[in-house]
């Protein structure tokens, strides 16, 4: 099964929403639309459920042009960042409304809303209502729903944003068995570049209402095709520098100078090398090996891992490593890089070097 | 600023408590010093936020006393506890301006103009807000509505603690990070007691000197991110605090040993001890693959892009390993080996080894 | 915007556009039915005079003139506005009163509720005879207290004053419970963070309504204000059933007076000269309560 977006793209009040878009997000593995907020993530769930008017364009789900279809009739589901459950109506009903809706017999409902209240867990919590659950328990019980209704694309717009940081993990976990061998393609939006990671056997990055690279996960995170797509897959943000490029030597200003023979190849001249956070350690390692002075301004601590901001005369940038890294801050701190992990773009923001697996 | 202590806390939301279950909190002892930075960390439901209103007087505690400074507070009204409050959503009086908004705490306990301005623009100053001052708050982007939030606790100087309830709930994933620098940065300066609710390791972690964490209305361990990380005093913290957090696996302990999987494994020390049901915890960091040691079979291999997760099964416990460079083929064997100075066994989930030894 | 850039959306945008102005036409005859023609039919009345017949001549803009200058106009239009204002003066901040004391929850909030809304459940008609008879001097339960037990000279188809005074409680009691549900309605929706946060910040009750509760209620307010203007500015069924626009004409408002004029001297052309006069000013005046209290909220 697959959904097919042919230009589509959106318009309100003379302000483009969506760029003309075009995608095909097939079934056996999660879609997942990665952006920060206001990239258009939502926006384009909305459009291929039908909920918003589209300017242009058509839309194929499994090969029928269902762009004229209501949202009812294009037999989807869609579960939001925030949890919508009928507060009046007991978990099964909940689950079971869609059924209901569709005018399935008593026994086969019964069947379906058993089936996946057990994946979720919820079938001790079946007669309660919604505000007798917790958070988690709220938002698989609208998991549940998509489920049982067994429908062909269900889009999940950011559904563990509003849980906390440990359930989300668990659920993070549980979210792709739940779905496979249902045949139904799912759609995932998050704007966090380790879900997508984890989740996504295909990745769309947006940015201001354009999917600007879309592909296998781990090819468009080690390949991105642009700067934008680079710094849309990086958290903590990607470290952007400028260098000159002479012969086989790159140089960032001030900051560092180092050789580069892999990136020979391309012609002299000035252009922006990207490197991701954890390619920047505060130690130096047999692959990390360029030194750059640098003032740390800011730190933080994420449990397995300590980051550093740090400034240096011609950027700031991050650095990430494992453990507990000691640091103070305003200290003078070195560095180390690791040029083979550093992706060399043209000024306009285009691949030129770096990225291979 | 003022030293922090509870004494025989304990908070029930029930009129005539019963048993153990119906207790929010069930007994809290502690001490803070003046100026310190403190995190209180928990899942949701764990009595963080109840503590926090204990603490402001929002809530009066069913038993035992809280005192600043060594004088009893437990009886006084939130206003006359003299204490700053920084809610989940931004509060902001939307009439007034910026600067009106950063005022209204000293002009409500008649400090003169001058001294009022001279705070305000002090304070606006480390907020970066100088150049909104004269806007009208209600216009305000999230962040900057919740910087005002932050700016109206900590603009007087005679507050006893500053509490935050919370605070980044409500802002953007990728403007967080810059708030909670910014916060730990206002620490520095202003050097008041702040306490800091959250669910969130990260920041927690980053924020506080030292760290509370709680489960279930009880303190699990108290201490500095560092030994949080290095030596979870309860398997608890082990599985809250990174991630993914530690290994725990149930192990049998003969002889004056632990064995997991008909194997042997090397602890940090010595065995105390006592009775319970015996688990031993390593964190993912510190389980290596390799040729020797623990048999297993690769059953997962998640990669996060700056590492892979592999999780592996020993007979039917999962045991999971970070791994940077090459990763096993899921189904092959491979051989687990722990790093025994991070090995420890758990009795009942609290710490049963001796450390160093 | 994106003319150049996307033409291909351009045109699907056009032919959009044109189907949603299909869609409209409906509502646009309806419209038209409703109001259009009916206002084009007083319209054409206004300016010409008729003796019955279906025979009319041409007048021009005399009606007009008429009553602009006319005394009679002025007294109606004048105690329309007073009614109006003393109507506003009482019913909001009485409104706003009675919502604040109100409980936030627990078994009483459904309780107040309901008896909150009783008043507005009573048609128009049953409430001006209601207050008839329960002031009738002789068998009315207020006006025998007022007259027999508390020896107050109290007859409101004598006495002006005590007409105002009738007319003005009996609206007070039929529609200040409006006020009081949508105030209501805006303070449930304060999170309980703003009282705490205010009561950390040191503030007086003060302080708590003018910089909390009234911004947070001025939406519901606009609206509140509004409605009541609109509705007392066009009252009509209660003052008539109550008092007929008497004793005299001391309680003959707009709407009285115009129902007098076009119903009983059947004079078309003046009665329909008057409504759009009126009705031009019910608009200025609630576009300019609206504008007035928006006029913040876009910055």
């Amino acid at each position: 099964m697959t959904i097919a977006l042919h230009n589509i793209s959106k318009v309100v009040a003379g302000q483009t929403h969506i760029k003309p878009t075009s995608v095909v997000f097939e079934t056996g593995h999660f879609n997942v639309l990665l952006g920060e907020t206001g990239a258009g993530k939502t926006s384009l769930i909305k459009l291929m459920a039908g909920l918003d008017p589209m300017a242009t364009g058509t839309i194929e789900i499994d090969g029928q042009d269902v762009t004229k279809l209501t949202t009812q009739k294009r037999n989807i589901s869609l579960v939001h960042q925030f949890f919508v459950n009928y507060p009046h109506m007991t978990v099964f009903d909940n689950i079971a409304s869609p059924l209901k809706v569709a005018g399935m017999v008593k026994s086969e409902i019964q069947g379906r809303v058993e089936e996946a209240a057990d994946i979720l867990q919820l079938r001790p919590m079946l007669h309660r209502r919604p505000h007798e659950l917790s958070g988690g328990q709220q938002q698989r019980t609208a998991l549940a729903r998509a489920i049982a209704k067994e429908s062909r694309a269900v889009f999940l717009d950011e559904p563990l944003a509003n849980l906390d940081y440990k359930l989300r993990e668990e659920l993070r976990e549980q979210l792709p068995e739940l779905f496979a061998g249902r045949g139904a393609v799912v759609v995932y939006a998050t704007s966090e570049p380790e879900e997508a990671l984890l989740l996504g056997g295909a990745t769309a990055l947006m940015d201001d209402g354009n999917v600007v690279q879309f592909g296998p996960t781990a090819e468009i995170y080690r390949k991105p095709q642009t700067l934008m797509a680079a710094k849309v897959f990086s958290d903590p943000p990607i470290n952007v520098a400028k260098v000159t490029k002479q012969g086989s030597t790159l140089t960032m200003g001030q900051s560092a100078s180092w050789d580069a023979a892999k990136m020979k190849d391309a012609p002299d001249g000035t252009y922006h090398i990207a490197v991701r956070p954890h390619h920047v350690t505060p130690m130096p390692t047999p692959a990390n090996t360029v030194a750059l002075k640098g003032r740390v301004l800011v730190t933080e601590l994420s449990g397995s891992e300590s980051s550093a901001h740090f400034a240096m005369p011609d950027a700031d940038w991050v650095s990430l490593a494992h453990g507990v890294h000691p640091y103070e801050v305003g200290e003078d701190h070195p560095f180390y890089l690791d040029p083979s992990a550093c992706l060399l773009f043209s000024e306009d923001g285009h691949i030129i070097a770096g990225g291979a697996a | 600023m003022a030293k922090i202590t509870l004494s025989d806390l304990k908070h029930s939301y029930y009129p005539n408590p019963t048993g153990p279950e119906d207790y929010a909190l069930k007994e809290i002892d502690l001490e803070w010093s003046d100026g310190g930075a403190y995190a209180l960390l928990g899942p949701s439901g764990c009595g963080k936020s109840t503590l926090l209103n204990i603490i402001s007087g929002l809530l009066t505690p069913s038993n035992g006393r809280i005192l600043f400074d060594d004088k009893d507070v437990t009886d006084l009204a939130p206003n006359q506890r003299n204490i700053a409050q920084v809610f989940q959503f931004p509060v902001i009086y939307d009439t007034m301006s910026v600067y009106d908004n950063l005022a209204f705490p000293l002009r409500n306990r008649r400090v003169d103009e001058t001294a009022v301005n001279t705070r305000v623009m002090a304070i606006a100053e480390m907020l970066e807000v100088t150049d909104m001052i004269g806007q009208k708050a209600a216009g305000l982007s999230p962040d900057n509505k919740q910087k005002i939030s932050m700016g109206r606790g900590l603009v007087r100087d005679d507050v006893n603690v500053v509490m935050f309830d919370e605070p980044l709930t409500v802002i953007d994933p990728h403007l967080k990070w810059k708030l909670r620098s910014k916060l730990k940065e206002l620490h520095q300066k202003v050097r008041a007691t702040m306490i800091y609710v959250t669910h969130d390791q990260t920041e927690a972690l980053t924020f506080a000197d030292q760290v509370v964490v709680m489960q279930d209305g009880e303190i699990v361990q108290i201490g500095t991110p560092v030994e949080l990380f290095e030596r979870p005093a309860h398997t608890f913290v082990g599985h809250f605090i990174g991630s993914p957090g530690m290994n725990v696996l149930p192990c049998e302990v003969r002889d004056g040993g632990a064995f997991f999987g008909e194997k042997l494994i090397t602890l940090e020390g010595a065995i105390e001890q006592g009775s319970g049901a015996a688990e031993i915890g390593v964190r993912p960091e510190f389980v290596t693959l390799g040729d020797a040691g623990l048999p297993a079979v690769v059953h997962k291999v998640s990669d996060v892009g700056r590492h892979a997760v592999v999780e592996a099964k020993v007979g039917n416990t999962s045991v999971k390993a970070v791994v940077e460079g090459d990763v096993p083929a899921q189904g092959t064997t491979t051989h687990l080996s722990f790093d025994p100075t991070k090995t420890r066994l758990y009795r009942d989930g609290w710490i049963a080894t001796r450390a160093g030894t | 915007m994106g003319a150049g850039t996307h033409p291909a959306g351009d045109n699907t945008m056009k032919t959009q556009n044109q189907r949603a102005w299909f869609f409209v036409l409906p509502v646009l005859l309806l419209v038209a039915f409703n109001a259009l023609i009916p206002m084009m039919t007083v319209v054409n009345y206004s300016v010409q005079e008729t003796f019955g017949n279906n025979v009319f001549f041409w007048e021009g803009l005399r009606w007009f003139e008429q009553l602009l200058n006319s005394d009679r106009f002025h007294a109606a239009l004048g105690r329309q506005f007073l009614f109006t204002g003393i109507i506003l003066a009482i019913e909001i901040p009485l409104g706003i009163i009675i919502a604040l004391a109100m409980p936030r929850q627990g078994i009483w909030v459904p309780v107040c509720l309901v008896l909150m809304a009783l008043p507005m459940l009573i048609p128009w008609n049953v409430v001006g005879a209601m207050w008839n008879i329960f002031t009738l001097p002789d068998i009315g339960l207020l006006g025998y207290l007022m007259n027999h037990t508390l020896g107050i000279n109290y007859d409101m188809t004598q006495d002006p004053v005590a007409a105002w005074v009738t007319i003005v409680t009996m609206d007070v009691w039929h529609w200040t419970s409006l006020v009081v549900l949508l105030c209501y309605a805006g303070l449930v929706s304060i999170p309980d963070a703003y009282y705490q946060a205010a009561k950390i910040d040191g503030a007086s009750n003060w302080s708590v309504f003018r910089y909390i509760q009234l911004p947070k209620m001025k939406q519901v307010l606009t609206i509140a204000i509004l409605l009541r203007f609109m509705d007392s500015f066009n009252i009509y069924t209660e003052p008539f059933v109550l008092t007929g626009g008497g004793p005299g004409n001391s309680t003959t408002f707009l709407s009285i007076d115009l129902v007098k004029i076009a119903l009983g001297q059947f004079d078309l052309g003046p009665a329909a000269a008057m409504s759009l006069i009126y009705f031009a000013i019910t608009l200025l005046v609630s576009w300019l309560f609206y504008t007035l209290m928006t006029k913040d909220d876009g910055k």
